[in-house]
C-alpha cells in the first residue's frame, strides 16, 4: 500500500431516487476534505451530471482565473441516472475545468466505471481544487467510508501500466478487481495542453484494465498540473435498485425492451456490438463527410483499407460483451487483444487497445493521409497511454501537415520530422516526442490556436491561410468531420459552448445522408432543439450512442424520425423512474436549456461566448484551396448557378472560389442570426433576461454578467 | 448436459410445474417466478423454459452467468448486477425477471417440476455431451 498522508472517514450518504445528496470538496494544496450539501435548488435547476459541474465550477473560478490557477477546479459528477444498470449506456461520467485551450469551461464525458462508483461510494460530486508539489494518488473507498490523500511516488507514467498496479494495489481481491476505477492521465499530458483523463474498468474476461476517455479540453494536463497523479475509487455491491430508484418495475420494463430491440435488430442497423462507431467509415466516405487530408476532401479511394470490415476481421475481438458500464448492451467498446506494438518504450509488448473508435480512425487515419488499420491502432494505443486527446493531436498534426505540404513550415523547423501526409512513422515519433517532452512535440501539443500564432510569428507563415485551415473554434480543435457542405453541421461545430465537438449537435448525417432537415429553418430548429436534448444525456450520466444509433423498427413511421420518439420517451420514463419526478419531453428540453444557458453566459463570464468567437475558420465552411474547389468542381459550379445565378463558365477559378467564399460565409451569417434568435440570444450572442426569465433561470449572478453585454 | 424436456401431449395445463418451480426458489406460488411458464394456445399447452444453449453467457455485462459441470446454464447471484441484458437477448424469451427480485432467474434442470408434474409430461434429459 503507498504512504498515506493525510486520511479521513466519512458515513457513505444512502442513494435515494438517483441521489445521495452529498458532494465532495478535495482541497490538494492543504489535503482538506469537506462534505457538502445537494441542495434541492441544484437538483432543480442543474438536474447533475455537466450541471452539477458547471454550478461548483462557477463559485470556484473568478473571470481572471486560469487553467493552471489554483483555484481551478476539475470538477466530476455522473448524475440521477448515472449507475443504473438496466438501460444501456448509463454509466457516463461529466467533467467540467476551465480548459488550457479555450480558456473557458470544457465538458467532457466518460465511460468507465468510476462515476457510478463515486456516487455509490456517497457522492453526487466531487470538486478537486488546489496545487501541489508531492504528487497525489487519492483513493476514496466507498465501502469503509475513508478517504486516503497518498504518496505517489514510484508509480509509473502511462495509464496502461498505472491504472493496472492501482486497480490491483486497491483491490481486495482478484475478483474485486471490477469494484475499482482509476482516473489518470500519462507521460505525455505534462508536456502537452491537450492531455486527457483516462476512465478505467477492469475486464474480468480479459484479465485487463481497460479505458474510456474524458479526452477533450485538457482535462489531464490540469489534473497532472495540480498534482493528482490518479483518482481511484473502490465500491462492491452493484445491483439495479442501487439507486434507490422509485419505480423499479418502469425501469426494468423499459431496460428489457431496449435490451431486446439492440438483439432483434443490431446486426440489422449499424453492427454497434461488432465493431462500435467506427462501422460509419464507408458512409462518410461514400457521402464526401470522412475528413481526409487536413479536411480538404471528403474521402479517398483507400478508405477501403480502413473500412470496418478489416478492423472486424482483422483485429478486433467478437462475440463477448464490451460495454463500458454494466448492462449497456449496445456494448461499443471493441478492443484489439494481443496487439503487438512496433515502436516506442513498449515496443514488442503485447497490449489490448480500445478502439478503434471513429473519430480514431478518421482522426489519426484519413485526415492524416494514413490508410494503414495497424499503424492506426499503434496511434490510438500511444494517445491512450500517454493521455492524450486524439482528436485534438489529430486535428493539430492534419494542421501541421498541411502547412508543410503548403511550404509555410519546413522540415528543420519540426525538428527533423517528416510530417508528411501518410507518414505514419513520423507521427509515432512525435508521440513518442511528446511523451518524452522533446523536440516537437511540445511544440505541436500547444494546440492549432497557438501554433498559428507560433508559426505566424516565428516562422513568417501565412497567417490568413493559416487562420482559413487551422481547424479550430474558441481554441479547440474540431473533431473528425468534413462537413463543409452541411450548413447544419458548420453550426453544429462552431455555435457551441465549449468548441466544436460533435457531442453537442451531431447533425451531419440527418444533414447530408438521411437528408431530414432540408430546409433553413429546419437547420436552425435543429440546432436549438439538438443542443439542448444532447446536452440532457450530460446531465443525467447518460451516453448518446443508444438513443439513435439503434432505433425501433417502426421508426421511419413516426413524425420525427430525427428525434427517435420512442427512444426520448424512454428516457422521460427512466428518469421519471429513477428520480420520482413526473417530467415530460418539453420539460426534458427546459432542463438542458437552463444549464445550456448557464454555460453560455458562464463563457461570457470568461471572456467569451459573443459572436466574435463562434466564427469558424473557412476550411469548415467551404474550399479553401483551388485544388479543394476542382476536387468538386462540378457541384460548386452548380451551386453557383442555382444558387447564386451565375454562369461559372464566364468565370475564372479564383473568381469562383472568392464568389463562393462571399456566399458561404453569409449563409452561415444568416445562420448565426436564425439560431441565435431561436435561442433566445440577442444579435451578439448573449441570452436575453427575458429569455432567461421565461426558464426559469433569471439567476441574479446570471443576469450581473450579461447586463453589459445588452 | 442435463436439459429439462416437455412433452406436449401429456401436458394438461394444471401449473403445478409452475407452483412448484416458484414455491421451491421464492416461496410463493407465483407464476411469475417460476422459472417453466406453461402456455395455452388453444388448449395445447407450450412450455417455455431454458434449452442451456449458452447465447447468454458471452453477452452477459458482469460476467455473471457461466455453464456449470452438468453443463446447465447458471447465473452467479453474487457477481449479477441485475442489468436484464440477458432477459432482453434471451432468443428463446427463458430468461424471466421479476420486480420483486434483483436478479434474473432461469430454469437449472433440477427435477423439482418433474416430481411435481402429476401427468409425467415433464424430464429432465442428461445427454452425453455433459
Amino acid at each position: 500500500m503507498r504512504q498515506i498522508l493525510k486520511e479521513y472517514t466519512y458515513t457513505p450518504a444512502t442513494i435515494q431516487r438517483g441521489y445521495s445528496g452529498k458532494s465532495l470538496y478535495l482541497n490538494v494544496s492543504d489535503l482538506r476534505m469537506e462534505e457538502k450539501v445537494v441542495t434541492e435548488f441544484m437538483k432543480e435547476k442543474f438536474i447533475g451530471g455537466k450541471g452539477f459541474d458547471l454550478w461548483y465550477l462557477w463559485q470556484a473560478v473568478t473571470p481572471e482565473t486560469r487553467w493552471d490557477s489554483p483555484e481551478n477546479e476539475i470538477v466530476m459528477s455522473v448524475g440521477p441516472l448515472g449507475g443504473i444498470t438496466q438501460y444501456s449506456g448509463t454509466g457516463k461520467t461529466l467533467v467540467c475545468a476551465i480548459s488550457p485551450m479555450t480558456g473557458i469551461p470544457i465538458d467532457s464525458n466518460a465511460g468507465g466505471y468510476f462515476g457510478p462508483l463515486l456516487k455509490f461510494s456517497g457522492w453526487d460530486a466531487l470538486e478537486l481544487q488546489g496545487k501541489t508539489e508531492k504528487e497525489l494518488v487519492i483513493f476514496i473507498d466507498g465501502n469503509k467510508g475513508l478517504i486516503q490523500f497518498c504518496d505517489a511516488e514510484g508509480l509509473p507514467e502511462d495509464s496502461h501500466l498505472l491504472a493496472e498496479e492501482l486497480t490491483r494495489n486497491y483491490a481486495e481481491s482478484e475478483e474485486d478487481q471490477v469494484n475499482v476505477s482509476v482516473v489518470s492521465s500519462g507521460s505525455a499530458a505534462r508536456n502537452i495542453l491537450y492531455g486527457m483523463l483516462n476512465f478505467s474498468f477492469y475486464d474480468p474476461r480479459r484479465k485487463v484494465v481497460r479505458f474510456k476517455q474524458a479526452a477533450r479540453g485538457g482535462l489531464g494536463t490540469i489534473m497532472l498540473d495540480k498534482g493528482i497523479k490518479a483518482l481511484v475509487v473502490r465500491y462492491k455491491g452493484i445491483k439495479g435498485n442501487t439507486n434507490n430508484p422509485a419505480d423499479v418495475a418502469t425501469l426494468n420494463r423499459i431496460g428489457v425492451k431496449y435490451h431486446k430491440e439492440m438483439h432483434d435488430l443490431d446486426e440489422k442497423q449499424n453492427g454497434m456490438r461488432k465493431i462500435g462507431t467506427a462501422n460509419t467509415i464507408l458512409v462518410m466516405n461514400q457521402y464526401d463527410l470522412l475528413p481526409t487530408r487536413n479536411f480538404q476532401t471528403g474521402g479517398d479511394p483507400a478508405a477501403v483499407n480502413i473500412s470496418p470490415k478489416v478492423f472486424i476481421e482483422q483485429y478486433l475481438t467478437q462475440g463477448i460483451h464490451d460495454g463500458c458500464w454494466y448492462g449497456c448492451t449496445m456494448s461499443c467498446a471493441k478492443t484489439a487483444d494481443h496487439f503487438r506494438l512496433l515502436t516506442g518504450p513498449y515496443a514488442g509488448a503485447c497490449v489490448t487497445v480500445d478502439g478503434p473508435e471513429y473519430e480514431c480512425v478518421a482522426g489519426l487515419g484519413s485526415n492524416l493521409g494514413i490508410f494503414d488499420p495497424r499503424a492506426i491502432l499503434e496511434e490510438n494505443f500511444y494517445c491512450d497511454t500517454y493521455g492524450v486527446d486524439l482528436i485534438s493531436f489529430a486535428t493539430t498534426v492534419a494542421f501541421i501537415m498541411e502547412c508543410y505540404q503548403r511550404g509555410q513550415i519546413s522540415r528543420e523547423q519540426m525538428g527533423g520530422l517528416d510530417l508528411a501526409f501518410g507518414n505514419s512513422d513520423a507521427v509515432l515519433e512525435l508521440l513518442h516526442q511528446m511523451a518524452r517532452g522533446e523536440g516537437f512535440g511540445p511544440i505541436a501539443g500547444l494546440g492549432i490556436r497557438r501554433l498559428k500564432k507560433l508559426f505566424a510569428e516565428q516562422f513568417g507563415s501565412d497567417p490568413a491561410l493559416l487562420q482559413d485551415i487551422g481547424m479550430e473554434n474558441k481554441g479547440l480543435e474540431y473533431s473528425e468531420y468534413c462537413h463543409k457542405e452541411s450548413l447544419a453541421q458548420q453550426g453544429g461545430f462552431a455555435l457551441t459552448n465549449k468548441g466544436p465537438q460533435h457531442d453537442e449537435a451531431w447533425l451531419i448525417f440527418m444533414d447530408m445522408v438521411n437528408n431530414q432537415i432540408p430546409t433553413f429553418e429546419d437547420k436552425a430548429y435543429a440546432l436549438y432543439y439538438y443542443p439542448m436534448f444532447r446536452t440532457w444525456f450530460g446531465l443525467c450520466g447518460l451516453c448518446k450512442l443508444p438513443w439513435n444509433d439503434i432505433v425501433p423498427a417502426d421508426n421511419y413511421k413516426t413524425e420525427t424520425p430525427a428525434k427517435v420518439p420512442e427512444h426520448v420517451q424512454n428516457y422521460v420514463d427512466i428518469f421519471n423512474a429513477v428520480t420520482g419526478k413526473s417530467i415530460d419531453k418539453e420539460e426534458l428540453i427546459l432542463q438542458s436549456e437552463r444549464v445550456y444557458q448557464f454555460q453560455r453566459v458562464f463563457n461570457i463570464r470568461m471572456g467569451k461566448g459573443l459572436r466574435e468567437h463562434d466564427y469558424a475558420p473557412y476550411r469548415s465552411l467551404g474550399p479553401v484551396s483551388s485544388e479543394e474547389y476542382l476536387s468538386r468542381q462540378e457541384l460548386y459550379d452548380r451551386q453557383l448557378r442555382e444558387k447564386q445565378g451565375l454562369d461559372p463558365a464566364a468565370m475564372s477559378l479564383d473568381e469562383k472560389i472568392a464568389t463562393t467564399r462571399a456566399y458561404r460565409e453569409q449563409q452561415f451569417e444568416l445562420l448565426m442570426d436564425a439560431v441565435y434568435k431561436r435561442r433566445g440570444w440577442t444579435e451578439n450572442g448573449v441570452p436575453k433576461p427575458e429569455h432567461l426569465r421565461e426558464i426559469g433561470m433569471d439567476l441574479p449572478m446570471l443576469l450581473e454578467v450579461i447586463e453589459p453585454h445588452l | 448436459m442435463k436439459i429439462l424436456v416437455h412433452k406436449q401431449e401429456l401436458c394438461t395445463g394444471c401449473r403445478a410445474c409452475e407452483v412448484a418451480c416458484s414455491t421451491a426458489y421464492f416461496k410463493t406460488p407465483d407464476r411469475n417466478k417460476s422459472a417453466i411458464r406453461i402456455i395455452n394456445n388453444d388448449n395445447s399447452f407450450h412450455a417455455r423454459k431454458c434449452t442451456q444453449c449458452g447465447e447468454c453467457i458471452d453477452m452477459c455485462t458482469a460476467h455473471a452467468i457461466y455453464r456449470d459441470k452438468n453443463g446447465v446454464v447458471r447465473i452467479d447471484k453474487k457477481l449479477c448486477v441485475g442489468c436484464l441484458g440477458c432477459v432482453g437477448y434471451c432468443s428463446e424469451l427463458v430468461m424471466f425477471y421479476d420486480d420483486d427480485l434483483t436478479e434474473p432467474f432461469k430454469c437449472i434442470a433440477c427435477n423439482i417440476c418433474v416430481k411435481a408434474c402429476p401427468e409425467n409430461a415433464l424430464e429432465v434429459l442428461v445427454s452425453k455431451a455433459g
